[in-house]
């Protein structure tokens, strides 16, 4: 079933994407949230619409892959659409099947507030598709790093997401492993009434979090030996480097901003 | 005679939550080059040991120095420079999301500009045979491997000294043979001093020196040649006696004239074949 | 009770880009009371076979036949209680499984899942705790309180008070040092003997393979190599160090004998007694000539 979620899988792939520095994708996300909502007539959605698959046809993945992972949340999608096609109680009535009126202001919003919302979703699925965990990691703490002034421990956070990401895997085999041995002394997870499988939870999850605190504490002393003493002094094995491309991708999305802002109604 | 690189005097510690200390007034010395190898049963206080080595604990009374340097809080940077450290879970100490990353962590943390940490970083995972696994994730690892990329970890700092800490008794034969030859390797071509924590005496037979710890204190300390004449006394501090130095003792109850107990099977076996052919 | 796996196929992950075949035409017989070793390396398939003597594995073709039971490719199946009840599985590091706040009440855990009452479960409890080697004071401590030889024990011991009537053996002894090592397996041979308890012990200690199976079965890369007697098995060494596992000392011993002499025994010796009886006779017998 995971196998088939796109949201948060990076597809490795020779593309302008690909090859950008996380921090510009970063930027040009958090950019494109904000401009998203400068969008209020059918131009200015078109104008959007068009960036935003200029945008996946940059990024090399192939259109079915990008189709069959976005199904999942296709019905959020949907959900929003519905919602305020009956909310909304603007403008001429439509449509009328019984008690329910549809008016034209709630097709309008219907569309566009889910259009919005799929390109949002689209947008940030782009930056996960073509960026690894760990780049994402590395571009958020130099973009964040200016809050170290205020004493936010930018080092610490980035750390903790790439060590959770290094121990997803591990942990999920753990899991598998434990709730096997359970099995064998007659746990049963997979079938029976809720309530006995809700108490069969106790022996996975204590076990896991027995294991897990070990790990961490194994961690943090071959961590220590390896000389790690916080984030001062310390220098960085990967380096970002932010090229003529990311500039150009930068300066695209706010060139289309100001479309955006000439276009509005 | 030159310095010891590890100079323990008169060690003692006590884990706060236990009632007998876990090492009692250690003197050792380990010379540069040297193998030594520390065995011991579970809880005879030999993990203990080298986590003070390395500064994890410090003792409560006796003195350590490394290199020279009295180790302190106020050194234990400078030492655990000198100092590296496998340890015994492969999936425990793997930092890096990739097994380049893994082995940069050391050298980030100890501040190495980029393009040194780059080299370095090629050059030690070329040491442990590793380099074609550059970009590999740990779950896509064997522990065999795993461990290797601990040990290029650590190598990658320059250290003098590495200590295993068990950090074979989780691998499978091959990964354990892999690991063994490796530091072997190591070892003759860098010069470097290895300290071997463990409980497997085929593996401590290839050690300069071994020192045998039992409950907190060094029961004894000699040559495997030496050590392993203890026989059964061994066998009564949970520990094994080596294949052939079990074969040789038998063979001498049955009439077989030996000169000693044989370490190795090929000294055993030409030893039988140059008393027994020429007749 | 046998157990006997047919032509047995698994395959991970079925209908995904990340399929893969585990094991491939894979009879193994265990007969009522037999004593079988599997040995092979990591990712040979061993631990999948493993999975499949009580049913936490379902082939994706063959039979599994476990007592009266059948397992088939194909077919759901439901109720699957009774097949565990009958055969326990030691896991690797069993330890990692212990979870309730007392000893007593961990090794209890098993047989009442299996509805055996808390009476009888406590006084199973307090059976196998002594067969493992650990004293009654136990019972009422903390599983976490224990050093890691202990925890290993209880875990052991959690499964042998589900009273199965064959048990599985996963590397039982990894981590362990010599001396624990050699009393888990002797108690498990004991156990073995006394109350003839079928038993399968996956392992990469050919030593142990040698000293304890009547049959061993050799696993390499997803399918069953070969089948015998640890003599048989072990009176070809070449073809084992083909597949890059190891042989018993004794039998490396022999072999480097033989090659230094260049003579051939007229057996392959598997334990020390019978190697150096057999050394100490053939060089007397050289010197006397």
């Amino acid at each position: 079933m995971m196998e088939k979620m796109i949201i948060g899988r990076y597809v490795p792939a020779e593309s302008v994407l690909h090859r950008m520095d996380p921090r510009s994708k970063l930027i040009i996300v958090f950019l494109f949230v904000a401009v998203v909502f400068l969008a209020n007539n059918l131009w200015t959605y078109l104008i959007l619409l068009g960036y935003t698959l200029l945008m996946a046809a940059l990024s090399r993945i192939p259109a079915r892959f990008l189709i069959a992972g976005l199904k999942p949340v296709l019905f959020l999608v949907l959900f929003t659409f519905f919602l305020h096609l009956f909310l909304t109680k603007e403008g001429e009535v439509i449509l009328e099947i019984g008690w329910l009126s549809i008016y034209e202001e709630g097709i309008r919003q219907g569309i566009f507030i889910s259009l919005r919302f799929f390109l949002l979703i689209l947008i940030t699925s782009l930056l996960t598709l073509t960026t690894t965990p760990i780049e994402i990691t590395d571009g958020l703490e130099i973009l964040l790093g200016p809050l170290k002034k205020v004493n936010f421990p930018v080092h610490e956070l980035a750390l903790m997401m790439s060590i959770s990401l290094r121990f997803i895997p591990t942990l999920m085999d753990e899991t598998d492993k434990i709730m096997k041995a359970q099995t064998a002394r007659g746990v049963e997870y997979s079938s029976g009434p809720i309530k006995e499988r809700m108490k069969a939870i106790v022996p996975l999850l204590i076990p896991l979090f027995i294991s897990s605190f070990k790990r961490a504490e194994e961690l943090a002393v071959a961590m220590e030996a390896r000389g790690y003493k916080g984030g001062e002094g310390r220098t960085k094995y990967r380096q970002l480097q932010w090229k003529n491309t990311d500039t150009m991708m930068i300066l695209l999305l706010l060139a289309v901003t100001a479309l955006l802002i000439v276009f509005r109604g | 005679m030159k310095e010891p690189l590890v100079f323990l005097s008169n060690v003692s510690f006590q884990y706060d939550s236990q009632e007998r200390p876990a090492l009692n007034g250690i003197n050792l010395e380990v010379h540069e080059g040297e193998w030594l190898a520390i065995v011991g049963h579970n809880g005879s206080g030999k993990s203990t040991l080298a986590r003070l080595l390395n500064g994890l604990h410090y003792p409560k009374e006796g003195t350590i120095a490394i290199s020279g340097i009295q180790l302190t809080e106020e050194t234990v940077w400078d030492v655990r420079r000198q100092i590296g450290m496998v340890f015994q879970n492969p999936d425990n100490q793997f930092v890096g999301t990739t097994v380049q990353d893994d082995v940069a962590f050391g050298l980030e943390n100890n501040g190495i500009p980029a393009d040194v940490m780059a080299e370095r970083v090629v050059d030690a995972l070329n040491k442990v045979n590793m380099a074609s696994f550059l970009d590999q994730e740990p779950h896509h690892l064997s522990g065999g491997q795993k461990q290797r990329v601990a040990i290029a970890g650590v190598i990658a700092l320059r250290p003098a000294i590495i200590i295993l800490d068990e950090a074979t008794s989780m691998l499978d034969p091959r990964g354990r043979e892999e690991v063994i030859d490796t530091m072997m390797k190591l070892q003759d071509q860098e010069k470097i001093t290895v300290i071997s924590i463990t409980h497997d005496l085929e593996e401590a037979a290839k050690a300069d020196r071994i020192i045998v710890m039992n409950k907190g204190e060094i029961y004894r300390e000699g040559t495997p040649e030496e050590i392993f004449q203890m026989d059964e006394e061994l066998v009564e501090l949970g520990l094994d006696i080596p294949f052939p130095v079990k074969i040789s003792k038998q063979l001498r109850e049955k009439g077989i004239n030996l000169s000693r107990h044989y370490l190795t099977e090929e000294e055993l076996v030409a030893e039988l074949w140059t008393s027994h052919s020429k007749m | 009770m046998d157990i006997s796996l047919q032509n047995v196929e698994y395959r991970y992950s079925v209908g995904t880009p990340f399929e893969h075949l585990a094991i491939a035409d894979v009879s193994i017989d265990i007969p009522s009371g037999s004593y079988l070793a599997i040995i092979g390396h990591t990712g040979s398939g061993k631990s999948t076979v493993l999975q499949h003597l009580n049913a936490l594995l379902k082939p994706t073709k063959g039979t599994v036949l476990i007592g009266s039971r059948e397992i088939k490719a194909g077919r759901k199946e439901k109720n699957l209680k009774g097949v565990r009840k009958k055969v326990g599985i030691v896991f690797q590091f069993p330890e990692h499984q212990l979870f309730e706040e007392t000893v007593e009440k961990d090794i209890c855990f098993g047989p009442m899942n299996f509805g055996v009452s808390e009476e009888e479960a406590k006084r199973r409890a307090r059976a196998a705790i002594f067969q493992v080697g650990l004293s009654e004071e136990i019972l009422e401590k903390s599983p976490f309180d224990l050093s890691g030889g202990q925890m290993r024990r209880v875990a052991i011991a959690g499964v042998l008070a589900m009273d199965p009537e064959c048990i599985v053996l996963d590397e039982p002894t990894a981590g362990l040092d010599p001396r624990g090592r050699k009393e888990i397996m002797d108690l498990f041979y004991r156990l073995h003997q006394e109350r003839g308890l079928s038993t399968v012990l996956v392992t990469h200690s050919m030593e142990d393979a040698a000293r304890y199976a009547d049959e061993i079965v050799i696993m390499h890369k997803g399918k069953v190599r070969k089948k015998g007697s640890p003599k048989e098995i072990f009176s070809v060494p070449a073809e084992l160090l083909e597949l890059g596992l190891d042989v018993p000392e004794v039998v490396r011993f022999q072999m480097k004998l033989e090659q230094t002499f260049s003579t051939k025994f007229e057996k392959v010796c598997l334990s020390q007694d019978e190697l150096t009886d057999m050394v100490a006779s053939y060089l007397t017998g050289r010197t006397s000539l």
